[in-house]
Formats: structure tokens, sequence, C-alpha cells
């Protein structure tokens, strides 16, 4: 089976439907290994004491939120490209997901930034970063909303994604050099503690059940806009069915 | 050639003619720069050190103050698809049109910014690196909300969400223009490589923003 079996949506669907139950106990069974893990055999860090277990949060869904972009921009390719007919669902799906997993990264640093540099906020180059990924996820949404058409908001949508991830890596390496610029010393220094596998393999099994979550999601999601998109047409049909146009032309005509 | 010299002026004639012209742009960035003090207080010293900062937000939030119509105009009685039609290639019917309205309203800034840069306490040097940073960065500002104008071109009021995504993207353009102005009267900062970054920024926009926009544009006709 190629990517092009999949244009068809009901085939689509069909393999959804078989393949969603196996993601979604898949999912649950590597979160419940991993966060066990990250809670209960993961050691304390000598520095960090019990905050360190917030990392089995926070660095997946970091790592989410880049990988999501990536699988827009890859979509937006599939659309502007070979105008593949689920590519442009791919990237309206995607776009929340990955807003999701960006704010789970703001916000539980945010929460871990707290004990370890006393402050809720830090204009670290990365939270930055991570920030500015954000609010370009955010812009995405906006525009899926705002344009009513799928089809012109998909190609709209997919110039804009590509255009991002030519310059995401630019803002990230803006970001860093202005940061560097502004404040050279930061209390939190990331090469600290070097990663043993105690650590590792958690966050391995963190990231891998966040992937099966992705994939869920995204399954669903797609699957709902496809069903979203049906309802439009159907109700686009059934609005412009005959009996209501001679109705309205009849009224026209009687006054 | 005639027709790309007749689109640029006419382009430019607009631009300078309708709606205020070149000079709304001017004022609202005089207005911004303005507000300033009244924010952070009139204390020269640290106006001083801000200046440059100053300067590069008015010019961007000036920048994208025009930035809707660029398209929309176009698209609203027909003008774009007679380009299309007409097969001109449409990346540099954007490059044209990007160039005419950079003449009309970002040009203008440029010129303004030595003026405005006296009400923030610049020393000459600075004012000199402030006022070529924006030479250099205000064409990138242009070309890359262009993009954001192609994308929005079909949406009635897309003026607001334009400006939300043109902003990400126009942040490495803020970040290596006021470092290099600021990096002009510092004694440690260096001010070649933030200015030589500036200007791969442009001539990169130059490239993504006339393809990407067009693109777009192609996509946005009925």
């Amino acid at each position: 089976m190629t990517l092009f079996d999949l244009a068809n949506p009901t085939r689509f669907l069909s393999l959804v439907q078989r393949v969603l139950p196996w993601l979604v106990g898949a999912t649950l069974i590597a979160f419940a290994l991993g966060l066990y893990m990250a809670f209960f055999t993961a050691p304390q860090d000598y520095q960090m004491g019990n905050t360190v277990r917030i990392m089995y949060v926070h660095v997946p869904a970091a790592w989410l939120a880049m990988f999501c972009y990536s699988m827009m921009a890859a979509s937006s390719i599939g659309t502007l490209v070979w105008k593949h007919p689920l590519a442009d669902v791919s990237a309206k799906a995607a776009a929340p997901i990955g807003a999701a997993f960006a704010f789970l990264a703001l916000f539980t640093g945010s929460v871990w930034g707290k004990p370890m540099w006393g402050t809720w906020w830090e204009w670290d180059a990365r939270l930055t970063s991570v920030l500015i990924l954000f609010i370009m996820y955010l812009g995405i949404i906006a525009l899926w909303q705002t344009v009513e058409d799928p089809i012109k908001a998909g190609k709209a949508n997919a110039v804009l994604t590509l255009v991002g991830a030519i310059n995401l890596p630019i803002i990230k390496f803006s970001v860093d050099w202005w940061n560097t610029l502004h404040q050279p010393a930061s209390v939190f220094k990331a090469d600290g503690p070097a990663i043993t596998t105690s650590i590792l393999v958690p966050l391995l099994m963190m990231a891998l059940a966040y992937t099966l979550l992705l994939m869920t999601l995204h399954f669903m999601a797609m699957r709902n806009e496809i069903y979203r998109r049906r309802i439009r047409a159907m109700r686009m049909r059934s609005a412009s069915a005959a009996p209501a146009v001679n109705k309205l032309a009849g009224v026209q005509e009687a006054n | 050639m005639a027709w790309m010299k007749s689109l640029f002026l006419k382009e430019f004639q607009l631009g300078v003619r309708v709606g205020g012209g070149a000079l709304i742009g001017v004022l609202f960035f005089l207005a911004v720069v303005t507000v300033f003090p009244f924010g952070v207080g009139p204390d020269l010293k640290m106006l001083a050190r801000i200046g440059a900062a100053v300067l590069w937000i008015g010019a961007l939030l000036a920048t994208l103050l025009g930035l809707d119509r660029l398209f929309q105009t176009d698209r609203e009685d027909g003008t774009l698809d007679l380009y299309l039609m007409a097969g001109r290639p449409m990346e540099l019917v954007v490059l044209i049109k990007c160039a005419a309205h950079w003449c009309a309203t970002g040009l203008p800034l440029v010129v303004a910014a030595p003026v405005l840069s006296l009400f923030v306490n610049l020393e000459p040097v600075a004012i000199g690196a402030v006022t070529l940073t924006l030479l250099i960065g205000t064409p990138a500002l242009t070309l890359i909300g262009a993009i954001g104008a192609g994308v929005t071109v079909t949406l009635r009021r897309g003026g607001v969400l334009l400006s939300i995504l043109v902003i990400p993207l126009a942040i490495p353009t803020l970040i290596f223009g006021v470092s290099a102005a600021t990096a002009a009267v510092s004694q440690v900062a260096p001010f070649k490589a933030p200015l030589l970054f500036l200007c791969a920024i442009t001539l990169m926009s130059f490239v993504i923003g006339p393809f990407a926009a067009a693109t777009a544009l192609r996509n946005a006709g009925d």
C-alpha cells in the first residue's frame, strides 16, 4: 500500500478504523510504563532533586512540538506538489496538536523554571524559540479558521507552513545570537550532569509514548476533518437544491 | 521590459497618492516613536540606549500597517486575474509590486529615521547606523510581509491576522537590525557580523518572498 492508495478518503477511514484501537492500546501501555519509570524508578538529580522528573514530561513535548511542525511541512509539500487530497487534511489536523505540545512544553518549562531559575519566565533561547513556534502554530490555526473554502485554506496554509519551515532554523539561530548577546551567563547549565542510562531510558520511553499519542490524536483529528468536510459538502448540496431556488425566485416575482 | 516599468510606475503612483499615501506611514512612525518616552520616561540616557530598538519597532509596525492592501485591491477589481491570464510571471509581478510599495512606504521611513532619532537622543554614529540598517532591513520586512499579504488575500479584513503571521517571521530581521544598530556605538559588540546577517536575510527574502507570495496568489484566484 503506497501513500497514493490512501488518497481515497473512504479507504483511509477504514484503515483508521482498523488501526486506531491498537494505537490507543499501545499509547496507554507506553504511558503507563513511561510514567512509572519517570516517577518511581528514575533517580533524583543531585542538583535538581525531584524537579528533574518534570523533564520527562517537558522534553518529549518540546521534541514533539517540533516533530509535528515537520509533519505539517511534509503535508504541505504534498498539498502543493502532488495535490494529495488528504495532505491538507493531515496539515490541518496536525496544527492544534502541535500547538498543544508547544503549550505543554512552555507550561512545564515555566513550572520547572520557578524552582530552578527562581522565575516563571526566563528569556532563555530555547524557551523563546518554542514561544515563537507556539505563536506560529496559533497563526496557522487562525488562518485555517478564517478562510472558509477548505481547498483555498489548504493552499494558503501550505505556503505559510513551508515559509515557516524555512524560517524556523533562522529564527532559532537569531534567537540564540540575541540570547548570548543579552545574557551570557544562565543559571541553568545544560551541560551539567551527563545523561546516564537510568535517566535516558525513561526519557526515551516517554518520547515513544508521546509519539504514539501524537499518531493517535492525528488519526482521530484527520477522521473528524474528513467527516466535517463531508457534512459541509452535504449542506452545500442541500442548500443549492432546486426547490429552494425556485421558491426564492417565486417570491421575487410575486413582489 | 516596458510592462515592468509601467507596472512599477502605476503601483508607485497608487502607493503615493491613495489613502493618505506615503505620509501616513511616516506619521504612524512618528506617533509610535513619540509614544515610547511616555511609556518608559523621558530619561535621555535610557532613550539613547533603547533608541535604535524603538526606531526599528516603529518601522516594523509602520510597514505592517499598509501591507493588507498590497494585493487585495488587485484581487477585488480583477487586476490579479488579468496578470495571471496575461501570462506574466507572477513572481516578477510580486517583486515589482513590492519594490514600488517599498519606494512609496518604506523609503520615506528610512528618510524620516534620522529626524526621529533626534527625539530618542542618538549620537551621530548611531543615527547613521540605524538609518543604514533600516535601509537594508525594510525591504526584507516588505518582502516577508508580502508572503503574509499573499496568504491572507482572500480575507475581507485580514490586517490583524496578517500582522500575527508576519511578526514571528520578521523576528530575525529585527534582531540583527537592532544588534547592528546598537553595536555601532558599543565598544564590545561586533558591528559587521549582524550587519552581514541582516544583508543575508534581505537577500534571502528577495528569493523566498516573491515565490511564496506568487504561489499563494495563484491559488487564491476563483
